[in-house]
C-alpha cells in the first residue's frame, strides 16, 4: 500500500517534471510532406516552401516547420511516418505524391492527433483533413477560355494542346471547351502535348502543316507554350495578332507579360507558391482567433501587364 | 571472322527471294506516307516533310550509334538520359562561357566540343563496365540511365537549365536554317547514317561487330579483341548522342529532367524495325534510318488527323510497329519451308 502509493507519487512527480521541460520549449511544430522535385513546377513549389519556412519561422519563434521532399509514394509514407515518430509534430501540411497510396498514412497522423492540411491532391477518403488548399483547374479552363472570348470573334480558329490525359487535364479542357461553346470559335482540334516543350513544339508544327488558318493557340501551360511559340516563330506565323495563352505562371513568362510580349500577352495562374498558402494558413490555424479549416480554393487568376509583378519571383527556379 | 563470313554466305542464296526482308521497312515507310497524304494533302507539303526530316534527325543518329551496340549483341538504354544530361553540361558551360567569350560562335563551339568530349565518355563508362566490369549492358546502361537522368534534375535544381538568350541567338540556325533546301539537322543525320553504313559495311570494325554479335566465343578464338570493339560500339554510341544533343539544343535552347524521355527505346525500335536482329549478329544501318523515319512519321499523322482518339495514340503506334516488323520478318515466299 505504502510502496504503491510511493510509487503513484513518484509517477506523478516524474510525469509533471516530463510536461514542464516540454513546455520549456514548446514548439509548435508542423511537418511539411510534398513530392521531390523533377520538373520545374515542382522545384518552384520546393523554393517557396522554404521561403515561406524562413519567413513563418522568423514571424513565430515558437513554430518549427519540418520541410520534407520524398522520391516516391512509398518513400513519402515511410516519411509522414518519421514526422509522427521523430518529430511528434502537431500539424502536417501534405501534398500526396498519389492519393491512394497516401490515404492511410495521411489517416494514422491524423490519429495521431495532428491537424491535417492536404494541398493540391485530394485524398481518396473524404473528411481526414482539416484544411484543403489546391488551384482550381476547372476554373483555369474556364478564364482561358473567357479571354480567348474577348480577344477573338466569330468563325475565328484556334487548336488547343492538352497534358498529359489525367482527371487535371480533362477538367481544364471540358471546362475550356463549355466556356467557348456558343461563342462561334473553332476549335480545329485538340492534341495531347504533355506538358513538355519538346511535344508543344512538335504538335504546333503538325497542326501549322494541318491548318492555314488558325488565330490563336490554347496550351494550358507555360511548358507548352514555349514549344508552341517557337514553332510559330519558325513557321513565321507569329505575327497578325496571334497570341498563345498558356498556364501555371512560370517567371520567365510573366516577365514576358511584364515586358509587354504580343505573342503571349497573358497568363493563367496555377502557382506553385499553393504550398507556401497552406503552410501560412496550418500555421494561423494555430496561432489565429479566427477559424481555419475548410477548404481554400485558388482563384485561377488572369494574370495581365497590370498585376504581373505581383506574380513574378525571379529567383524561384520556376 | 569466320562466323562474320559465313552469315553472308548462307544468306546470299536466300537473298532473291527474301527481297521484301530488306525492302520492308521501305514498303511500310510508303505505305504510311500514302495514308498520311489520303487523310491529309498537307502532309505532303513541303514544310510538314521538312519537320518530319529534321525531327527524326535526334532519333535516327542516336539509333546509327545504336545499330552498332545491338549488332556486337549489346543494348544500350541510356542514350535518353545521356542527352539530357550532356544538353545540360552544354548549356552551363556555354552559359558560363558568356562573360569570357562572349556570346558569339566560340562560346557554341566550347559548347559543342564539350558536348562530344562527354559522349565518349560516357559512352566509354558503358563500355567498359560492360566488358571490364563484366556486368550485363542492360544492367549497365539501366544503372547510368538512372544516374544521367538524375544529373541533370541535379544540375537544373530540379526545374529547366535556359541558354543564355544572346547565345541562343548565335546557336539557332544550327537547328532552324537550311543548306540546299536541306535543315542542318538532316545534313547531319545524312552525314552520320554514311559515315555509319560505311563503317558497318566496308570496314573490318564492322565485321568485328557482326562477328561479335554472332557469336562472342568465336569471336574471341579468332582473335578479334572483343572486349575493345565492344568499348567502342558504346563509344560510337556516346558520340552519335553528342551530335544529336549538339542539334537539339538550339531548338528550343533548354534542358530538363523532361528531354529525352524514352529516346532510348525510340532509337531501338528504330534499329529493331529497319530489320536489325535484337539479339546481334546482323545489322542494318539503311533500315535503321528508315526505322526512324516511321516513328516519326507515325507521330506525324497523328497529329494530322482526328479520327483516332488521342487516347489511342499508344495503340496505334504499337500497331504500326508490330506490322511493320512482321512485313519484313516473315519469309513471304519461304513460307512453310522451315527456317534453317
Amino acid at each position: 500500500m505504502h510502496m504503491k502509493k510511493m510509487l503513484g507519487v513518484m509517477a506523478v512527480t516524474g510525469l509533471m517534471a516530463f510536461a514542464g521541460s516540454a513546455s520549456a520549449q514548446e514548439k509548435i511544430k508542423i511537418g511539411v510532406s510534398y513530392p521531390t522535385p523533377t520538373h520545374a513546377w515542382a522545384a518552384g513549389m520546393n523554393w517557396h516552401a522554404e521561403q515561406a519556412e524562413q519567413r513563418l519561422e522568423a514571424l513565430y519563434p515558437d513554430v518549427d516547420l519540418i520541410l520534407v521532399n520524398s522520391p516516391d509514394p512509398e518513400a513519402q509514407a515511410s516519411a509522414l511516418e518519421d514526422l509522427v515518430s521523430v518529430h511528434q509534430i502537431d500539424g502536417l501540411v501534405v501534398l500526396p505524391f498519389e492519393s491512394e497510396p497516401l490515404t492511410d498514412p495521411v489517416l494514422n497522423v491524423k490519429n495521431s492527433g495532428a491537424w491535417i492540411t492536404v494541398v493540391d491532391r485530394g485524398l481518396s477518403q473524404p473528411g481526414i483533413e482539416d484544411l484543403y488548399v489546391a488551384g482550381n483547374n476547372p476554373e483555369l479552363g474556364r478564364v482561358s477560355a473567357q479571354y480567348m472570348k474577348t480577344r477573338l470573334k466569330d468563325g475565328d480558329n484556334i487548336v488547343v494542346l492538352r497534358g498529359i490525359p489525367t482527371v487535371i487535364d480533362n477538367e481544364r479542357f471540358d471546362a475550356f471547351m463549355a466556356e467557348i461553346e456558343g461563342s462561334g470559335i473553332n476549335v480545329l482540334d485538340h492534341k495531347h502535348a504533355n506538358w513538355n516543350r519538346d511535344d508543344g513544339f512538335e504538335v504546333m508544327q503538325d497542326f501549322l502543316s494541318r491548318f492555314p488558318d488558325i488565330d490563336a493557340v490554347w496550351a494550358q501551360d507555360d511548358d507548352i507554350a514555349i514549344g508552341v511559340v517557337a514553332a510559330l516563330k519558325q513557321a513565321g506565323r507569329d505575327g497578325d495578332g496571334m497570341f498563345v495563352v498558356g498556364g501555371a505562371g512560370m517567371k520567365e513568362i510573366i516577365k514576358g507579360i511584364m515586358d509587354g510580349d504580343e505573342l503571349m500577352p497573358v497568363d493563367v495562374l496555377y502557382p506553385p507558391a499553393m504550398i507556401a498558402t497552406a503552410m501560412d494558413l496550418t500555421v494561423s490555424a494555430f496561432k489565429s482567433n479566427g477559424p481555419v479549416a475548410g477548404r481554400y480554393i485558388l482563384g485561377a487568376t488572369l494574370i495581365n501587364k497590370d498585376n504581373a509583378e505581383s506574380y513574378y519571383f525571379p529567383e524561384s527556379p520556376f | 571472322m569466320m562466323t562474320a563470313s559465313d552469315n553472308t554466305a548462307t544468306s546470299k542464296p536466300r537473298r532473291p527471294t527474301v527481297d521484301l526482308k530488306t525492302l520492308g521497312p521501305a514498303v511500310a515507310l510508303l505505305i504510311l506516307c500514302i495514308i498520311g497524304f489520303l487523310l491529309n494533302p498537307a502532309f505532303i507539303s513541303e514544310g510538314n516533310l521538312t519537320n518530319l526530316l529534321t525531327r527524326s534527325a535526334f532519333i535516327g543518329i542516336i539509333a546509327v550509334g545504336a545499330t552498332f551496340v545491338i549488332t556486337a549483341g549489346g543494348i544500350d538504354l541510356s542514350v535518353g538520359s545521356m542527352a539530357a544530361a550532356i544538353a545540360g553540361v552544354m548549356i552551363i558551360v556555354m552559359d558560363g562561357a558568356v562573360e569570357t567569350l562572349g556570346t558569339g560562335v566560340p562560346t557554341v563551339l566550347l559548347g559543342c566540343g564539350v558536348a562530344v568530349i562527354l559522349g565518349i565518355g560516357a559512352g566509354w563508362i558503358n563500355g567498359a563496365l560492360t566488358t571490364k566490369g563484366k556486368i550485363e549492358a542492360f544492367i549497365v546502361t539501366l544503372g547510368t540511365m538512372g544516374i544521367y537522368r538524375s544529373l541533370v534534375t541535379y544540375f537544373a535544381d530540379g526545374g529547366t537549365l535556359s541558354l543564355d538568350f544572346d547565345v541562343r541567338g548565335t546557336y539557332r540556325p544550327v537547328y532552324y536554317d537550311s543548306f540546299l533546301g536541306l535543315p542542318f539537322p538532316v545534313w547531319v543525320f545524312i552525314a552520320v547514317a554514311i559515315c555509319g553504313w560505311l563503317l558497318l559495311n566496308r570496314t573490318a570494325f564492322g565485321r568485328y561487330c557482326t562477328a561479335i554479335g554472332s557469336n562472342e566465343a568465336v569471336a574471341r578464338y579468332s582473335a578479334i579483341n572483343v572486349d575493345r570493339v565492344k568499348t567502342l560500339t558504346y563509344v560510337i554510341q556516346g558520340l552519335c548522342v553528342a551530335f544529336a544533343t549538339i542539334i537539339y539544343v538550339p531548338r528550343l535552347g533548354s534542358a530538363s529532367a523532361s528531354t529525352g524521355v524514352l529516346w532510348e527505346l525510340e532509337a531501338i525500335a528504330a534499329v529493331i524495325i529497319g530489320g536489325t536482329v535484337l539479339k546481334g549478329g546482323y545489322g542494318r544501318i539503311g533500315g535503321t534510318i528508315l526505322g526512324a523515319l516511321i516513328l516519326t512519321t507515325i507521330g506525324n499523322i497523328l497529329n494530322f488527323t482526328d479520327l483516332i482518339s488521342n487516347y489511342l495514340n499508344g495503340t496505334m503506334q504499337g500497331l504500326i510497329i508490330i506490322v511493320a516488323v512482321f512485313l519484313q520478318r516473315s519469309d513471304w515466299k519461304l513460307a512453310g519451308r522451315g527456317k534453317s
